[in-house]
């Protein structure tokens, strides 16, 4: 047991501070510390100079400006070094014209990779797989999501769990299946059946007391 | 270093955060807006300038040194 944990590091969960960290990035040195106050998202990729994750560098860069407006920043991660990242970016923007905008760790010791458990031995014992952590303004970890290593990950669905994380935050609400902005959100579920009775008074749209959505 | 070059010298965004420390902006917030840089970078080249002895801090605010304020006059003259 204690091997596969050696192999793997810690275990991240929902709910949970991300762990810290002090890391050498493509912007210099930095710490989880340094984004207090926005939200984050932190993704580790396989390695540079491969075919899936280049795709996937330029999705996150086109996504950028939208994760700015909702006041998100972006934070790759790969097993690789900061000349590599470096020379991988340089060659991104020389042959496709799209200029990486945010930091990437070179994590060659794997301590960010251990700590939030990237490196999934199953798929792969020397890489990370394709994790995105999203970590709130109070640097707790709110989702987390794996793809193997075969899968480019969606950018859609990157920016519709920010939207929904946000939204739900704002309103003390939750969102139904596919929810998109815009669309109906779900009432909290009554704990007592007074506030059942009373929420069928409230012009909610409900499938029943346990089911109701209304317009924000 | 991304605000300090291996030579001591500012870099390009790190030039940018030693002019707002000039301008008496001395939060980390205050830096960032007028630097025009996101926050992460600016308290990260913060921690970059005060241990090249370009800024110092004093509780949660900046200012810029002497030799901040040297390199800063070579840097523009």
């Amino acid at each position: 047991m204690e091997e596969v944990k050696e192999q793997t590091g810690h275990m991240t969960r929902i709910g949970e501070p991300a762990p810290a960290f002090e890391a050498v990035t493509t912007h210099g040195v930095l710490k989880l510390g340094d984004f207090k106050g926005s939200w984050l998202i932190l993704f580790s990729h396989p390695a540079d100079f491969t075919p899936v994750c280049t795709t996937e560098f330029i999705a996150f860069s086109e996504i950028h400006p939208e994760l700015q407006k909702r006041g998100v920043e972006l934070l790759g991660l790969s097993v690789d070094s900061v000349s590599s990242h470096i020379a991988w970016v340089r060659n991104v923007e020389e042959k496709t014209g799209v200029k990486i905008p945010f930091p990437i760790i070179a994590d060659l010791n794997k301590e960010v990779s251990l700590a939030y458990g990237m490196i999934h031995p199953g798929q792969s014992k020397t890489e990370t797989v394709r994790c995105v952590f999203i970590i709130d303004p109070n640097q707790i970890i709110r989702t987390i999501l794996y793809y193997p290593l075969t899968t480019g990950r969606n950018m859609d669905e990157i920016l519709r769990i920010v939207d929904a994380l946000q939204t739900t935050d704002k309103n003390a609400v939750a969102t139904p299946a596919n929810w998109r902005p815009g669309d109906m959100v779900v009432v909290p579920p009554p704990n007592t059946q007074e506030m059942a009775e009373e929420r069928l008074k409230q012009g909610y749209e409900c499938t029943d007391w346990y089911l109701c959505k209304k317009k924000l | 270093m991304a605000c300090v070059s291996p030579d001591g010298k500012p870099t390009e965004s790190g030039t940018k955060m030693l002019r707002a420390l000039k301008a008496g902006l001395g939060s980390p917030e205050e830096i960032a807006n007028e630097a025009g840089l996101p926050l992460f970078r600016v308290r990260s080249g913060l921690r970059e300038l005060t241990e090249a002895g370009l800024a110092s801090q004093k509780g949660d605010k900046y200012e810029l040194s002497s030799k901040g304020s040297e390199m800063l006059g070579a840097s523009s003259a």
